[in-house]
């Protein structure tokens, strides 16, 4: 299966709950509202003609810059009947970054949402656990949001002039 | 200077002088146990070091105690990272002294490539450190080189000096107690 | 409020009735020290006597933000993180990385280069292979099993430190290809590995595969079946242990793997008997696979013609103009890449490593995420121990291959 066989597959499935779509190298991106998320995976997943039976991937992108749309949430789908994947993208905005869980129709997406809250706050409704996984439950910021320093802070041998900062 | 056979030998076991603080010494470098505490890839490497082509055995060192209450010299092999930090610390209280630590890699040692928010910036923030090994990680020859300047501290180490006030003031620093306490009457 | 005596409450809100209880319920921590758990990482159990009624875990132990660090780096600095992800199989991480750049920026790669990165991957999935079955056979009590072939394992570092002078984290090749065309003493080792190996691997392989012991302990030990293993996300050798044949070598060729005759080796119960029997197989099939690339390895160059992102030779970098400015550029990370986001994976140790870039324009990543097969797999662990014995829960630990540096990231 091609990608501009997939596309009007998932356009005839989907109809107007894409909200755009690109392809970039050789892998086919649509976009669609939060609010669908958890109908249309699942849709996704059980459709006969597409059937994307495996979650690669959960993770989020921040743009800063982009207003109402700085986090977007990305999901990697991976049809094996026609191995092909899907990239699927949300953008929700950081005020409210609210978006379904897929806990109901992959378990795996339990760890990979988990992380994303961790690193972005993105918070997924009815995910039986939401809470810190990689970092310490004290932590009181999403470190990979781009207005956070990566470095520690607390080195006091780094010469700004050796490091070229 | 008199031939061999003009020596007086002295019939039965014989035996030899030396101080106790030696002797103890000889005894405790030559069967230290060690708490491997190894997290990341430099543990990989201290297994290869333990493996069949390095053999850490050769020096006394077999016997991997896995509890650190029977344990000398903590082996930290590996990032720590702050949310690691306590357990380490833990388990560095938990030793019995006499005890030794051997900071195995960049990572133990100073953070290593990971200047990051969430990595402890070399365990002697939280534990003193008697020997740092450097390398990303290091070889396994170069383990064994730490190991063997250990081994030189353990030898030459007064038996005094766990209950000096030098000792406590440096553990102070760590806002760690001194565990045998009870005899330093 | 008011409490039933007769009932039990567990952690993950599970609740027991009294008389299904043999013993006393007891809460065991399982970690992050534990020697059996060969890593960092906590599990509280609940057990009832022997039995494991629920778990618990704590993972992040050794989080290092990789994936913050990568976007404070230029591309070609990139590669020493991915050798920490997971470090039992680092050359896999490296190549999968410098393919995911190569293919952002539509290089062109020589068949050669091909050959050359499929020797080198799969004897780092030998290594890793080697790793996890003989630490099965230290946790189900056999201690040889951890030395017969770690001597044999030093071999291929011995392979490793030919290329790129380092064992563990090798950050081997370059963005294009390697920086180095196999050396004389290469060729010799590796001709020496493949004669020798073969024969050591089958007389450790004798001294488990069929040893009663071995058996009775690692039969029906922390099984997965198929649909639970898909939907968990598993990939890699634990997925094929439950029957599902998935590799990303075979589904999505990359580096001419479509070149290869090779098979992949399926289990039946996905239990920890399969998982070692099919990494066993895996390590057959890499042999063939370097043997393959190896007698039919093309002539051509060992490097792809991309001067933006390969160094150029030291004496042109003194002698010629162009030569030069290329050098600075590339240690100085000023090289332009296009913008656009790829998502390329190849087949790790432990399954899909997936690596996603998305790419701005700019010296480093707008953002890099790790697709780590163990993170995501790890979690199925409560599912597989519920209901075995402790002693089960410590041989699938070791059987599931978990690495704490590509859990944690």
């Amino acid at each position: 299966m091609t990608n501009n066989e997939l596309l009007e597959v998932v356009q005839s499935v989907l109809g107007s709950d894409i909200l755009g779509h690109e392809e970039q190298y050789d892998a086919l991106i649509i976009e669609i509202a939060p609010k669908d998320v958890l109908r249309i995976v699942s849709t996704l997943k059980e459709n006969e003609a597409l059937s994307f039976n495996f979650l690669t991937l959960i993770g989020a992108i921040h743009y800063p810059e982009d207003l109402n749309r700085e986090l977007c949430v990305v999901y990697h789908l991976h049809s094996w009947k026609n191995a092909i994947r899907l990239r699927v993208k949300a953008f929700l905005s950081i005020e409210n970054p609210s978006i379904e869980s897929l806990c109901s129709v992959f378990d795996g997406a339990n760890w990979m949402e988990r992380e994303t809250y961790d690193f972005f706050g993105v918070r997924f409704e009815n995910h039986p656990n939401l809470t810190r996984i990689l970092n310490m439950d004290e932590m009181d910021y999403h470190p990979m949001l781009k207005q956070y320093a990566l470095e520690d802070g607390t080195r006091e041998d780094k010469d700004d002039r050796f490091f070229g900062r | 200077m008199g031939k061999i056979e003009d020596l007086q030998v002295i019939n039965g076991e014989g035996y030899q002088l030396t101080t106790l603080e030696q002797a103890v010494g000889l005894a405790r470098a030559n069967s230290v146990w060690p708490l491997p505490f190894a997290t990341s890839c430099c543990g990989i490497e201290f297994m290869a070091t333990m493996g069949s082509m390095y053999d850490l055995s050769r020096f006394g060192m077999e016997r991997m105690s896995f509890t650190p209450r029977q344990s000398d010299l903590l082996i930290v092999a590996g990032t720590i990272s702050k949310k690691l930090g306590p357990v380490l610390k833990k388990v560095y209280e938990q030793m019995a002294e006499p005890k030794w630590v051997l900071s195995v890699g960049a990572c133990a040692s100073s953070g290593g490539i990971f200047d990051t928010y969430s990595v402890l910036q070399g365990i002697d923030r939280i534990i003193p450190v008697d020997v740092y090994v450097p390398g990303c990680p290091p070889r396994p020859e170069q383990i064994i080189d730490g190991v063997m300047n250990i081994h030189k501290l353990v030898r030459h180490e007064s038996m005094r000096r766990r209950y000096s006030e030098e000792y406590r003031h440096l553990l102070g620093n760590y806002e760690i107690e001194v565990t045998n306490a009870g005899d330093d009457k | 409020m008011q409490q039933n005596d007769n009932l039990i409450h567990l952690s993950n809100g599970q609740v027991l009735s009294r008389e299904t209880i043999d013993g006393d319920i007891a809460t065991i921590n399982f970690g992050p020290t534990h020697p059996a758990t060969h890593g960092i990482f906590q599990n509280i159990l609940t057990v009832d006597g022997e039995k494991i009624l629920t778990s618990e875990q704590t993972v992040g132990y050794i989080h290092r933000a990789f994936e913050k660090l990568a976007e404070r780096r230029p591309y070609n600095q990139i590669t020493p993180i991915t050798d920490r992800l997971n470090y039992c199989s680092s050359p896999i991480n490296n190549l999968g990385w410098h393919m995911t750049v190569e293919k952002l920026i539509k290089a062109d790669i020589p068949k050669r280069v091909d050959y050359m990165r499929i020797i080198i991957m799969e004897l780092a999935r030998i290594a890793d292979h080697l790793i996890c079955n003989s630490i099965i056979g230290v946790d189900t009590g056999a201690l040889t099993s951890f030395f017969y072939p770690f001597s044999e394992r030093e071999k291929i570092y011995e392979l490793y430190e030919e290329m790129c002078g380092a064992r563990l984290t090798t950050n081997i090749g370059r963005i294009g290809g390697f920086d180095k065309d196999f050396t004389p003493v290469f060729h010799q080792k590796l001709k020496e590995f493949l004669k020798t190996f073969p024969k050591a691997f089958e007389e450790w392989n004798g001294m488990l595969e069929r040893n009663r012991i071995f058996m009775d302990r690692t039969r029906h030990a922390g099984p997965i079946a198929a649909d639970r293993a898909l939907a968990y996300g598993f990939t890699g050798p634990n997925l094929r242990a439950a029957g599902v044949d998935y590799d990303v070598r075979v589904m999505h060729p990359y580096s001419s793997y479509e070149d290869f005759d090779f098979i992949i080796p399926v289990g039946v119960q996905g239990d920890t008997y399969d998982r070692f029997m099919v990494r066993q197989e895996e390590i057959r099939q890499s042999l063939r696979i370097i043997e393959q690339a190896y007698n039919n390895l093309p002539e051509g160059p060992f490097h792809a013609d991309i001067p933006e992102f390969f160094l150029p030779e030291k004496k042109d970098v003194y002698n010629n103009m162009e030569a030069l400015i290329y050098h600075f550029k590339i240690v100085m990370g000023e090289t332009e890449v296009p913008v656009g986001e790829v998502y390329h994976s190849v087949e790790g140790g432990n399954g899909e490593l997936g690596y996603y870039l998305i790419s701005d324009g700019g010296r480093a990543p707008y953002r890099l995420q790790f697709r780590r097969p163990c993170f995501i797999y790890y979690q199925a662990y409560p599912e597989m121990i519920s209901g075995a014995n402790i002693s089960d829960a410590v041989i699938t630990l070791s059987s599931i291959n978990v690495i704490a540096g590509e859990l944690d990231a």
